[in-house]
């Protein structure tokens, strides 16, 4: 209850510098209809028309909440969750990029991290071009991805998931090449004592050490993923998803179906964060390494 | 002789450090005899791990030779002739006293029954029967280094080597574990290679003390124990025993005194 005070707080104050955005952004237009129609506004009126426009500048919560309500619940309550109108839908489209980058992104990761750990010539060589992949922007590379798997007939989940896969690896190959080194000399020389084989010591010691550094990197990867996949769907024009509703939502200049969609990606991007906390919280009491 | 389980002769190991060389171990003779509990006694530095670690095939000489059951150390080690002991008890967060026990079990393929009948057995040895479902962090730092005692005792290895287990303890329960360790070695007749910085500690533990000192680290004495196999402590208050720890304490001087 203490810790709800801080962030009751923080949350009303955010609340109230995007009202005020709201307003100081979307008079301009206010003023601008009102000198069109020859009349005068009061204060009072001048609020009401920022807080209702029909493609503000910056659109109020209330105006963003009503688009994400009508895009969600609404639906649920009409039966038509996974109508193209529903955000449900789109969420889901993206989502399951997300995962399935995230999947295959955490898997090279560990992979890669193995290989840097266990090969001196991959240790000597491999980092640097992890590295460079990452300082490459992810909006160049995204179009070409999605543009040479087209063209091999690879399309839909597949090109988003792989654009996914490319941002989550790096932050799982930085944390766990870093968790397998984490037991120290004494935990080496012990195995080596019992004469145990590389693959024992990586079982049986790396791999559990290396624990309390993979969920921080899984946090981390997991929301470089829902970023990918929203910046795969981007470029295609692509008709379904989060990234897609960004898209059309701009062309059109909905700013209110741009808010709304930012925000549920925000919303899922925690929930997905939380879910991975919830494991790590879990995992690592039961490991003793909380 | 035939019992020879331990050979050094004229052992040396210089580490290259970035500070010039650093002699660690210059020309080390010694034989320990199977059944032997020697204790290697010196001020910091003078070598007493390295030569545990070159024992154990964890360090490399640079010159010299050493043997243990007659093979190399990287032979003996395979053949997992011996059970080493860390400072730090190091057991494994994420797995029970059970877990931990039967972990270099499961690393040589010991199968199932065995291995539930080698953890019984050592935890008997170590005095934590009852407390294999407990996880590390819920013992005390003495239980915790009994438990790695008995996973060093685990695969029935004749060697033990230990590398100051009881230093990070205090005084009372140091005493208790020297006790129950005198007991655990005349019940298994376990050859036991002890490294300690305390007089008394070798005094009453060992038949053969090995007296070291450093720059470059060597052995100034070796003493044999006169005192009787069976120890109760106070053993410590007799002459006999006064008269060694003098020996030794005479022996750590006169490797100081040259420095
Ligand atoms: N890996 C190493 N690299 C360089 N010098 C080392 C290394 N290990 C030990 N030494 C040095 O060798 C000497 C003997 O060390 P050590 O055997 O640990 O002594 P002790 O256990 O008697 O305190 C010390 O001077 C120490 O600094
Ligand atoms: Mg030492």
């Amino acid at each position: 209850m203490r810790n709800l005070f801080p962030i009751l707080t923080v949350v009303a104050a955010i609340f109230a510098l995007w009202y005020a955005g709201s307003v100081v952004l979307n008079a301009p237009w206010a003023y601008d209809k009102a000198e069109r129609a020859g009349v005068e506004l009061t204060t009072k009126e001048l609020i009401a028309d920022t807080m209702s426009q029909k493609k503000p500048k910056l659109p109020p919560p209330h105006q963003v909440g009503a688009e994400i309500w009508k895009t969600t619940g609404a639906m649920v309550a009409k039966g038509r969750a996974f109508s193209k109108r529903s955000l449900i839908y789109h969420s889901w489209i993206t989502l399951s990029a997300t995962l399935l980058g995230f999947a295959l992104g955490t898997g090279f990761g560990i992979i890669l991290s193995v290989g840097i750990v266990y090969n001196r010539s991959m240790d000597m060589s491999v980092m640097p071009w992890v590295i460079a992949s990452q300082t490459i922007p992810i909006l160049a590379i995204a179009p070409m991805i999605i543009v040479v798997l087209n063209a091999v007939g690879i399309s839909g989940l597949l090109p988003k998931a792989v654009i996914s896969m490319y941002l989550s690896f790096f932050p799982v190959v930085v944390g766990m090449v870093k968790g397998l080194r984490s037991p120290d000399h004494m935990q080496v020389d012990q195995m080596k004592t019992w004469n145990a084989s590389r693959a024992q010591e990586f079982w049986k010691l790396r791999l559990p050490s290396s624990m309390p550094f993979l969920f921080p990197s899984l946090k981390v990867a997991m929301a470089a993923s829902l970023v990918g996949a929203i910046v795969g769907e981007l470029p295609t024009g692509a008709v379904a998803g989060l990234g897609a509703r960004l898209l059309g939502g701009s062309y059109y200049g909905q700013t209110i179906q741009i808010w709304s969609a930012l925000i549920t990606a925000a919303v899922l991007a925690a929930a997905l964060v939380g879910i991975i906390g919830m494991i790590q919280k879990v995992v690592l009491k039961r490991m003793g390494m909380a | 002789m035939n019992d020879t389980v331990i050979s050094a002769k004229n052992l040396s190991l210089t580490f290259q450090t970035n500070d010039g060389p650093v002699h660690a171990l210059k020309d080390v003779d010694l034989e320990i005899n199977k059944g032997d509990f020697v204790s290697f006694i010196g001020p910091s530095g003078c070598g007493k791990t390295t030569f545990l670690r070159c024992m154990a095939d964890l360090e490399q000489p640079t010159a010299g030779d050493i043997t243990v059951n007659g093979v190399s150390p990287k032979a003996a080690r395979e053949a997992r002739a011996y059970g080493y002991v860390f400072q730090h008890a190091g057991l494994y967060p994420w797995r029970t006293i059970d877990g931990n026990i039967r972990l270099p079990l499961e690393i040589m393929g010991v199968d199932k029954a065995e291995q539930d009948a080698a953890v019984q057995e050592v935890l008997e040895l170590v005095h934590l029967e009852g407390f294999e479902k407990k996880y590390p962090w819920q013992l005390s730092g003495g239980m915790q280094q009994r438990a790695s005692i008995a996973r060093a005792l685990a695969f029935h290895a004749d060697i033990l080597l230990m590398d100051e287990p009881f230093g990070a303890l205090d005084e009372i329960v140091r005493d208790h574990l020297n006790e129950q360790l005198l007991d655990l070695w005349a019940r298994t007749n376990k050859t036991i290679g002890f490294v300690t910085h305390s007089i008394p500690e070798a005094v009453y533990l060992s038949t053969k003390i090995v007296v070291m000192s450093p720059r470059p680290g060597r052995i100034t004495d070796v003493i044999e124990s006169t005192l009787p196999k069976e120890r109760p402590l106070d053993i410590r208050d007799s002459p006999e025993f006064i008269e060694i720890a003098h020996r030794v304490r005479d022996g750590l001087r006169a490797g100081h005194g040259d420095d």
